[in-house]
């Protein structure tokens, strides 16, 4: 079967856009992604080595502001939403498939490894901008905050910077 | 009045609106394409600039959907997470994503949604992620410096650019038409199709026509706040403004009350639920001369939304009080403004209640039955009003009482 085409961007956006409007109204919040993950891996530590997170300033620091378990977290469920959301539309779009990404000079090899640098860059870089492109960067902009923008542009910035040394991945 | 969370949707049901929003988030960022990293990338190469289309079409449409919510009063902006600014922190960590970008071809949302439909690089970039999470936690001592430094709160980018947010607005949004307009330019051109950019076609009109209604709405959509100190700046206008000034004794107006009969008022307000006092008046003041049951409010609080339940119970007048007239009836009329009903203010305010009241001076000329009944009332008031106010005063809301902003962000 064939794959459906992806929706108009512009269309996409504005029920984007609509979606993160209602979320600030309902919430007083935006949209995440990073800190879902940044729960998860306290979560983890957590129940591996409690008594390594008491004794370490980042998990009391985070344990100070916030309470109860680490997974009882709004973005948690926010995310486990997207994965069913996006699961969802990619089987009615026909896009359910176990695959490997990539350029057309790249090697499985190569996108391994990118994708896991790429991933622990977005790790400590989320953490040090406060969020990332859904929390930092949109709903930033949403929300008009002098960090969001900042973020934002800081991220394109950093973006087309190093575009041009990784061409070999992706063109 | 919004946000809805805590008071409206709260605990548990927050959950499920959040795994609600999170369905919908991840089917639009699928459905718009954001599940491959070819495609997302490609804002980077010149050759697909889906993402950017999507994403700034998102967040100005979110953007002037949070303006007008403001503008009708319909969110307490107060209450709603504004990303804090920690200047280097935000521009050392965004490079870093914008890094993290060009090598692994995600950010952590899309690779969620691309995960979910079987992308393994994806789900190799959610390990990276959670390994970098980890490393910056062990790593803190070093990173905190950089993390914490440069704290410059939760301003918004119109105030940090010292312009009104209308103007502010305008601009983003033109800018965002210009982004599209020039990487519809560049993407033709990477990918060499020898075509304009825009055509005179119904879909690039109706495009153009929806933005450019967005950035004029920023004009309609005015910060209601600024509009409405505006509005009272204007001290004649103030003062010719409100119940005109006039209070006799028999017949007040419904905007005004007289000293007496605020004095009768505060009397019987510890047995009678038809008045509530809001205090406009500093700290210092008030603990010096004590309301009871008032409410301490500022200009601030009229806008927000937990003073907006306490002004709007039914069959109540709200007597705004502060310690001239020119302040109560500026706030009356931001009040009224703001559609707030049953306002009175205190002729004269505490000024007036004070020299009236609680300094009376006995007067020898009272001849008519009212004037003794007045004079008689008046010392009454004073002899035993000071050790009544002392008595009720209202205890001090303590700052946990006051609701707090969202947490968000990541």
């Amino acid at each position: 079967m064939e794959e459906t085409k992806y929706m108009n961007p512009y269309l996409a956006g504005v029920l984007l856009g609509l979606l993160l409007l209602a979320t600030i109204y309902i919430t007083g919040r935006g949209l995440g992604a990073s800190g879902a993950i940044k729960s998860f891996a306290i979560a983890t530590v957590e129940s591996v080595a409690p008594a390594h997170t008491e004794a370490t300033q980042f998990y009391q620091e985070y344990s100070n502001e916030h309470t109860g378990s680490p997974l009882m977290n709004w973005l948690v469920f926010e995310v486990i939403g997207v994965v069913i959301g996006a699961f969802l539309s990619g089987l009615m779009a026909n896009r359910l498939k176990f695959k490997f990404e990539m350029g057309p000079r790249s090697t499985t090899k190569m996108r391994v490894i990118g994708a896991i640098i790429g991933g622990i860059l977005w790790g400590i870089g989320s953490q040090l901008g406060r969020g990332c492109t859904s929390g930092a960067a949109l709903s930033g902009m949403a929300v008009m905050s002098t960090g969001g923008f900042l973020t934002m542009f800081a991220i394109f910035a950093g973006a087309y910077i190093f575009a041009y040394f990784f061409r070999k991945f992706w063109i | 009045m919004g946000p809805l969370v805590p008071d409206i949707i709260s605990g548990n049901l927050n959950y499920i609106v959040a795994l609600v929003i999170g369905v919908l988030f991840g089917a639009i960022l699928e459905q718009a394409g954001f599940s491959t990293s070819k495609k997302l990338v490609g804002l980077f190469y010149g050759y697909d600039f889906t993402v950017l289309r999507v994403f700034f079409t998102a967040g100005v449409v979110a953007m002037v959907g949070v303006i007008a919510f403001d503008h009708y009063g319909l969110i307490d902006m107060s209450l709603v997470f504004i990303n804090p600014t920690f200047l280097w922190s935000a521009i050392v960590g965004g490079l870093i994503m914008g890094l993290g970008f060009v090598i692994g071809g995600f950010c952590p949302g899309t690779s969620v949604c691309a995960a979910a439909i079987g992308k393994i690089d994806a789900m190799v970039f959610i390990g990276g992620a959670f390994i970098g999470v980890l490393i910056f936690a062990e790593g803190y001592p070093m990173f905190e410096g950089l993390y914490k430094s440069a704290n410059l709160g939760n301003p918004q980018l119109f105030e940090t650019l010292h312009i009104s947010q209308t103007l502010f607005a305008f601009i983003v949004v033109i800018f965002a038409l210009l982004a599209f307009y020039l990487t519809n330019t560049i993407e033709n051109k990477v990918n060499k199709i020898n075509q304009p950019a825009i055509k005179t076609t119904p879909y690039f009109a109706s495009v153009l026509v929806v933005g450019v209604i967005l950035a004029l709405s920023s004009f309609m959509f005015t910060d209601r706040k600024a509009d409405l100190l505006n509005l009272v700046s204007d001290d004649n206008y103030v003062m010719n403004h409100w119940g005109n000034g006039k209070c006799t004794d028999k017949n007040n107006s419904d905007q005004m009350m007289c000293p007496d009969e605020f004095t009768l008022c505060l009397m019987k307000i510890m047995e009678c639920d038809k008045f509530h006092i809001f205090d406009f008046r500093s700290e210092k003041d008030r603990k010096e001369l004590p309301l009871p049951k008032s409410t301490p409010m500022t200009i601030d609080d009229l806008f927000a939304k937990e003073p907006n339940k306490l002004l709007t119970v039914l069959h109540r007048n709200n007597i705004f009080i502060a310690n001239d007239e020119l302040t109560e009836k500026k706030m009356a009329i931001i009040a009224t403004e703001l559609g707030y009903k049953r306002i009175k203010i205190l002729r004269g305010g505490m000024n007036a209640f004070r020299k009236d009241i609680l300094e009376y001076q006995p007067n020898p000329n009272a001849t008519t039955l009212a004037e003794k009944n007045k004079d008689m009332f008046r010392l009454n008031a004073k002899a035993i009003l000071p050790a009544f106010l002392q008595k009720f005063k209202p205890t001090e809301a303590t700052k946990s009482d006051k609701p707090k902003r969202v947490l968000g962000g990541c």
